[in-house]
């Protein structure tokens, strides 16, 4: 039977840090251990931050970004206001890769999802219908969704609802990643990157 | 326990950080769930999708534990079906269906339905035919299939033009002429298996579709795989002229 060690505060803290992704109940022990023994210089303005956080985070409510304002940074940059090109990703985390990537001023649109019956998400759960309004801002519209089987299915479904918009409707390319070794991948990859083969 | 065996994935759970819930249809098997380790990583992402043929290996201490699956990929489908919009509807409306199918109960005349409808070299006419027919087959398989041999009223086996929405027993066009705001229309290639023309296979999926929701999806509180109607549509259009694909001058 497992004995508390530390009074129900602590343990309540380690139990709510072992539910964060990356972290299991030993690695929540030892960071909890940290913060304790730094209290002042880590674990009171990790407090403040994360309350300052909690009040302050919203959900934007013209692309679907996460900031502390709405609409959101993106959203309300100048330099991305009359870029005729809209990005949709799947969720956050995809936009903030592809504006680690330095892609350009553009704008984004994200879906919270890809269409999975498995999971029971339809179209209604997903911000499509936002996107359907928001389109005719744009001329060109790249469906930057996982290349999996529910991503795809996904893009065609907002294919097929803007296909009377003359908007142009583009996917990201698939095939051999930087750093990729043919030998390691896998066949379908390898015939998708033949299909998209481009001149030199 | 432990067995090996090939099978069809037709859909994938995400499990912790790292480790995937793999569904697959056996041959042999059925429906088949376990856990596959690391099936979250670039490599296993890539085999685990819906719509490939995987080698499988289950293993678990006791039969009515979920288990671990070993994966090997076999045929890799998903990478050319995500570039063609019918054929990744219909691998996701075969997938669907085939959830429907109770667990570690052998289907193997589905399973082989779904492989030939995967693999078959067939336009978006033939592909949509034999679709239909998986239906009608997964009706069967669930206990509810339709008695299309002869006539409910009169026993004849020929003339046969419609389906009762209750009983789904044939009805001949002499028989139903007087419930035909009742009736559902049978199309012709249902009985001879001849080949269908687009309005006939629609009116073939309207069919399966009634007898879908009213034995499957609603009794089991589930809405129709909005991929069904999806794929309908664009049938739809097609018939309407509105879609015109290359490969419709396959056989």
């Amino acid at each position: 039977m497992n004995e508390r060690i530390a009074g129900t505060e602590i343990e309540q803290l380690i139990q709510l840090l072992a539910r964060l992704p990356g972290l299991g109940p030993r690695s929540a022990r030892r960071a909890v251990l940290h913060l304790i023994k730094k209290k002042e210089g880590l674990m009171m303005p990790l407090a403040a931050a994360m309350q300052r956080a909690v009040d302050a985070v919203t959900v934007c409510a013209e692309c679907g970004n996460v900031d502390t304002r709405s609409p959101c940074s993106i959203c309300t940059d100048p330099r991305r206001k009359d870029n005729p090109m809209l990005i949709v990703v799947e969720d956050v985390a995809d936009l903030w890769a592809l504006e680690r990537a330095g892609i350009g001023p553009v704008r984004y649109h994200v879906l919270g999802g890809v269409l999975s019956p498995l999971d029971g998400v339809g179209p209604d759960d997903l911000s499509i219908d936002r996107l359907i309004a928001r389109a005719p801002q744009f001329s060109e519209i790249v469906l930057a969704v996982n290349a999996t089987v529910e991503g795809q299915t996904t893009a065609h479904y907002i294919t097929d609802k803007l296909e009377h918009s003359g908007i142009r409707i583009t996917r990201l390319a698939h095939g051999v990643p930087v750093g990729g070794e043919l030998d390691y991948l896998d066949e379908g990859t390898l015939a998708q990157a033949m299909k998209a083969r481009t001149s030199l | 326990m432990q067995w090996s065996g090939d099978g069809l994935i037709i859909g994938v759970r995400k499990h912790g950080e790292t480790s995937v819930i793999v569904e697959a249809v056996v041959w042999g098997r059925g429906r088949h769930l376990g856990l596959v380790r690391g099936g979250r990583s670039t490599r296993m992402a890539a085999i685990l999708q819906p719509g490939n043929s995987v080698h499988l290996t289950w293993r678990a201490r006791l039969d009515e534990h979920l288990g671990v699956y070993t994966v090997e990929l076999d045929k890799p489908r998903a990478a050319a079906l995500i570039s063609d919009r019918e054929a990744l509807y219909t691998t996701q409306l075969l997938c669907a269906h085939l959830r429907l199918l109770p667990e570690r109960d052998p289907h193997d005349r589905l399973l082989e339905m779904a492989t030939t409808i995967l693999d078959g070299d067939f336009n978006a006419l033939g592909r949509a035919q034999i679709l239909s027919f998986f239906e009608l087959a997964l009706l069967d398989e669930l206990g509810f299939g339709l008695d299309l041999s002869a006539c409910a009223v009169s026993g004849a086996t020929k003339g046969l033009a419609y389906v009762s929405p209750k009983s789904g027993r044939a009805v001949t066009a002499e028989a139903g002429q007087q419930y035909l705001d009742r009736l559902l229309p049978l199309p012709a290639y249902f009985g001879d298996r001849s080949t269908a023309s687009l309005a006939d296979i629609l009116q073939g999926f309207r069919l399966t579709g009634h007898f879908l929701q009213m034995h499957v999806w609603e009794p089991r509180n589930l809405e129709p795989p909005p991929v069904r109607d999806q794929l309908l549509a664009k049938l739809q259009d097609r018939a309407s002229g509105a879609v015109n694909s290359p490969s419709e001058s396959k056989p």
